[in-house]
């Protein structure tokens, strides 16, 4: 039985601190271990990552083909793999389709391309509403998709991740790959928001 | 197992906001958190469908007050505590202390880590068997009722859908979670449409979900 009287709770920070110090004096962990595995999320692995896959599938024909027939493959070419990407399959939105990812069990996420999941992923109201009521949901975050537009809700309950090609905008053919990977935002590539033009 | 962590369909949750400035980790502790429950799976000798269930065994009211990080944090002292890596209590009587408490702290125990064999890294695996189903098969989720660990939530059971696509087999979760071996199976998308889940009255959309051949059957 957990204890629910929050005043005699311990401060998660603190209980962090202990755990970590528990570890390393028994030579269990390394502190400078768990600093480098902190950094590379902080630093290196995020949606830039998924940023460069996109703007490339844009602008590459070739590359857009791949990526959709074998995820994983075309996002390794990039440079791009590790935990919570061992399968990850692309879906694209067009005029007709709109694809947006969950995971209602836990927060699965692909790691290698977008990072770690954001706090409104991980929140039970996501987990909870995106299955059951899409359009509503996705309106109160910001996007109104019309009727017409079949919404598809992927709901990452084993090893597959699921990442969003989202619809490049209008107005756009004469930016470069890069320009276009800075357009690119997280939150479209799970697919509650479109890409627009700042 | 029925619990908190099956939250596909639940109601009352409230709206989502997106904070556009929020960084990756909010407080350090979620770092550190994040850091060690990833590496509470190889130092308990354990996996990550164990972590997983790890979570779904999590008391609700601790699953949900300290977040995504406070669970991790609390799941990978669940972990070590399970292998006899830390005595039960040990995390608590040192955080007492570090708050200027002077209590004692547990003496250790015997290392108890799961034996059980493994097929390799990560969850992916090939198998000989021919698939059940092919894309285009209309197949029923099992009506499976079970306190351990399983990937197959409730708001699917019983509802019957369309096999979209046939994905990399993969070990099952269902077993691979309890140390009862990998018995890896064929993974299917399985597509439902929102009335048969919801009702008549549902929004439209179609879900897609990953289902183990096992939590399938035809119809």
């Amino acid at each position: 039985m957990a204890d629910t009287d929050t005043a005699d709770r311990l401060p998660p920070a603190v209980r962090a601190e202990a755990l970590e110090s528990l570890l390393t004096e028994r030579g269990l962990v390394k502190s400078e271990v768990l600093d480098g595995f902190i950094n590379r999320f902080v630093n290196d692995v995020g949606p830039m990552n998924g940023a460069k896959v996109v703007a490339k599938a844009w602008t590459d024909p070739d590359y857009h083909q791949h990526l959709l027939a074998d995820g994983t493959g075309a996002i390794k070419e990039l440079g791009f793999a590790g935990p919570q990407g061992e399968h990850i399959v692309v879906v694209e939105n067009s005029d007709d389709v709109h694809n947006v990812v969950v995971c209602t069990l836990c927060s699965c996420y692909p790691w290698p391309v977008l990072g770690l999941p954001p706090e409104w992923y991980k929140d039970p109201a996501y987990r909870s509403r995106m299955v059951r009521e899409p359009r509503t949901l996705l309106s109160e975050m910001g996007l109104d998709l019309d009727d017409d537009v079949e919404v598809r809700v992927w709901d990452s309950s084993a090893e597959n991740r699921y990442l969003v090609l989202p619809q490049r905008p209008e107005g756009t053919d004469d930016l470069s790959e890069e320009e276009l990977a800075a357009l690119v935002t997280r939150d479209a590539m799970v697919g509650v928001a479109r890409v627009g033009v700042s | 197992m029925d619990g908190i962590h099956d939250m596909g369909g639940m109601q009352g949750w409230g709206t989502v906001a997106i904070d556009p400035d929020e960084p990756v980790f909010r407080e350090p502790w979620h770092g550190r958190a994040f850091a060690m429950g990833a590496m509470s799976m190889g130092l308990s000798g354990t996996n990550l469908d164990a972590f997983r269930h790890g979570l779904e065994r999590l008391h609700p009211y601790d699953y949900l007050a300290d977040g995504y990080y406070g669970r991790w944090l609390a799941c990978a002292e669940t972990l070590l505590v399970d292998s006899g890596v830390l005595a039960p209590g040990a995390v608590e009587a040192r955080a007492r202390n570090l708050m200027g408490e002077s209590v004692d702290e547990p003496a250790d125990v015997e290392e108890n880590k799961p034996t059980y064999e493994r097929g390799g890294a990560g969850s992916l695996r090939e198998i000989d068997d021919e698939p059940d189903f092919s894309p285009g098969d209309r197949v029923r989720a099992k009506d499976m009722r079970t306190g351990g660990h399983t990937r197959m939530p409730g708001y699917i059971r019983g509802r019957t859908g369309t096999v979209h696509a046939l994905r990399p087999a993969a070990l099952l979760p269902d077993t691979n979670a309890h140390f009862q071996g990998e018995n890896p199976q064929h993974v299917y998308t399985v597509e439902f449409d929102s009335t048969e889940l919801w009702g008549p009255d549902a929004e439209a959309a179609m879900l897609r979900i990953d289902l183990f051949e096992s939590y399938l059957e035809a119809t």
